[in-house]
Order: C-alpha cells, then structure tokens, then sequence
C-alpha cells in the first residue's frame, strides 16, 4: 500500500524521530510514504469560522495532490491530521467554502473532498491490521506499562474526526497490546495538556499538563506515548511531576526491531 | 481603539452556530479543563452574546485562555458548539487594526530549545492576523 504522505512543520524539525521512525516502521509493514512534493505548513491549529478560507488552502493543496496521485493522505503528527481531516469536512460539506476554495486556485487544481485523510494509527488499525502488527513483533516491551495520551486533537470533533470514541477511545491501548506492553487506563487521556497556551500563559499549560501526568502516575503508568510533538512538550517541559514521554512511533520501531540504523 | 460594536448576527455568521439553541444546562463549562483560567465560560459566552451583552466579551481574558480543546463542543447535548462562538469573538477582535494579542516581536524571548514550531505557528493562528 502506498500513501501520499504529509509530514509538517515539527516532524521536519523538533520533532524528527516521530517522522523517522514512524518510515522505518512502515518499511517494515509494507507501507510506502511517498511524501507530498512541496506541502506547505497546515497552520497548527484549525479555524473554525465559517468565513476563513485562506488559512486553510495549505491542507486543499496536500489533499488535491493526494487525490491526482489516486492515494489516501497519511497523517502523522496530531494537529496535521486535525486541521486536514477538518477542512477536507469543510469541502465535502460546505457548497459555499468549497465554492470559494476551487474559485481560489483555479485553474491549477480542483477538489471537491475526494482524498481520504488516514492517521498513521489507523492505518495500524485498518490497513495493517494490530494481529499482523503483533505478529511481526520481534522485541516485545512485556511488562512495560504505558499510558497512551490522546488529548484533544486525534477526538474531536468526534462526529468529523471519526478516529475511536472521543469519550472512550481504545486504538493506542490496543496499539499497547499489539506491541507486547500494558495500556494503563486514567481520567485525563482524552483532556488537553494545554496546547499553544505555552505562548500566552504558561501557569496555564503548567496546571493541564501536570493534571495529565499525575492522572498517568496514579494508575501506574512507566512512561507516556503521544502523537502529537506540543502535547510532548507540555507533559515533560510544562509538567512539574516527570514521567518519559515518547512518540509512539519510537516503541513501535523498537518492538519492530528497527530502532537502531542498521 | 477596539471596535466594540459587534452584533449578535455578526458572530452568529463567523461561527456558524445559533446561540438561542443554547439551554443553559453549564454542561459546556462544567467540563471546561480550564474553567479556572477564564473570566467567563463558556455557557456565560452563549447567553450574553443572545442577551446583547458583547462587549465584556470583546474585552475579556477567556478569548485568550480558551484552549480550543473543543470538550464544550464535544460534550454539549444540543449540539450548540460553544467553542465556535469563543474563536468567532476573538476572531472579532484580532481581526482589527492594531488588536493582535501576540505580536512577533514577543517571540524571541518565549522560545526555548524544546519549544516545537507547531507551538507558534499555532498560536499566531490564534492570537494575530
């Protein structure tokens, strides 16, 4: 299976390893990331006025490329995948919006929603498959108990991001599993740790982010796994309790046995 | 000098979203991860903004502090979207000459070594035009 692959802004800088070796891994599966010639930047956070059209052409661009190679869009970092899945909604939803989008950059391109926007997770979940995954485990992390951290952006909204429950998710526990460790389950795994509150108050993140680490602590947690590189930064530099937080992509290509450049 | 005279409609239209639907159950800002922080929450954005009562909105700390986590709009069972009227009143506002709350000259001394680009090109999304 090959996708047209969206890295963005931080996976290309701050946050490298999540990018490589969420590749590494996918060699490993048989999944081909053929990144999107020139992506530009999908602005970190989606907007959810009506009448913004420009701040949301960068995620059209990625998408109506995806769709003149006839591939889904892969998603890795969080907020990637929220702002792209969302305007890909707008499109396929809003006449007006998508009217004024292809009016924009016409004659160039046109789109109309057809990509599918797929996160790396579910792509484990739905095109590999966690039984496979788990097959082509060759260094399973037994005993080690981890709390997977969602928090707002793979959820909501629910109705369009349509990736697990947004009150119940289970696609990293069972990711857990898959990769031979323990999920521990705790209250604030789908609460946010403060986003790019950093910016502007950092009390602010400093109270979400150690809520989301005690929360992990007391259930017993060893360490966090995140897709998203701010939720990383605010649970180890915002927090004041300290836990190993990690991409999910790096125990995935441990438990793959490609962590080390052979 | 902030404009103050934003009307009912006019964020009615930005958001998308009718805030008459609204039945004041506070659900929205009882799951509020940051109800501490804000002056006012978000069911109290719902019934001034259907009440007329605008402008302590323009002018209030919770435009800011709003993290766009959107658990309001995820848990309100009408359907309402409180969050989509919170970013609909600060776009009213950092759409206006001179009205950006963050500005590029604050950057340099908020960085850090860890801090992930992600971080500022969000909230210059949030907080400038």
């Amino acid at each position: 299976m090959k996708y047209s692959y969206y890295p963005g802004c931080t996976l290309k800088t701050k946050a490298k390893e999540l990018n490589d070796y969420a590749i590494r891994s996918a060699q490993v599966l048989g999944i081909e990331m053929e990144e999107v010639e020139n992506w530009q930047c999908c602005g970190g956070v989606y907007t959810t006025a009506k009448d913004e059209i420009a701040t949301k052409l960068s995620s059209v661009r990625a998408l109506a490329q995806a769709q003149d190679k006839g591939q889904d869009l892969l998603t890795l970092c969080s907020a990637c995948h929220n702002v792209i899945k969302r305007t890909n909604h707008d499109i396929q939803t809003d006449e007006d919006f998508a009217f004024k989008v292809n009016n924009y950059m016409a004659p160039d391109m046109e789109y109309h929603g057809e990509t599918k926007v797929v996160h790396y997770l579910e792509m484990l979940r739905d095109v590999v498959g966690f039984d496979t995954l788990k097959s082509k485990v060759v260094n399973p992390l037994t005993g080690k108990k981890i709390a997977a951290y969602y928090g707002c952006l793979l959820l909501r909204p629910g109705t369009v991001m349509a990736f697990d429950d947004p009150e119940n998710p289970k696609i990293m526990e069972d990711f857990i599993r898959a990769i031979g460790a323990e999920p521990v389950l705790y209250a604030q795994r789908n609460e946010c740790c403060g986003g790019y509150m950093t910016l502007n108050d950092r009390e602010i993140a400093k109270n979400r982010s150690e809520a989301v680490v005690q929360s992990a602590l007391k259930k017993g947690a060893d360490c966090m796994i995140t897709a998203c590189p701010l939720c990383r930064y605010n649970l180890e530099a915002n927090a004041v309790t300290e836990i190993p937080v990690i991409y999910f992509t790096e125990l995935l290509a441990e438990a793959l046995g490609v962590k080390e450049v052979q | 000098m902030l404009n103050t005279k934003i009307s009912k409609e006019e964020l009615e239209r930005i958001s998308g979203v009718k805030v008459s639907k609204c039945m004041k159950c506070g659900k929205c800002s009882a799951t509020c991860p940051n109800f501490d922080g804000m002056d006012y929450h978000p069911h109290q954005f719902m019934d001034m903004i259907d009440k007329g009562m605008i402008e302590p909105l323009l002018q209030s700390d919770s435009i800011w502090t709003c993290l766009s986590c959107m658990a309001c709009l995820q848990r309100c069972p009408r359907n309402v979207e409180p969050a989509k009227v919170i970013e609909a009143v600060r776009l009213a506002v950092v759409r206006q000459q001179n009205q950006n709350h963050l500005k590029d000259e604050q950057i340099p001394e908020l960085l850090d070594e860890a801090l992930p680009q992600q971080a500022i090109v969000s909230a210059f999304r949030k907080y400038k035009k």
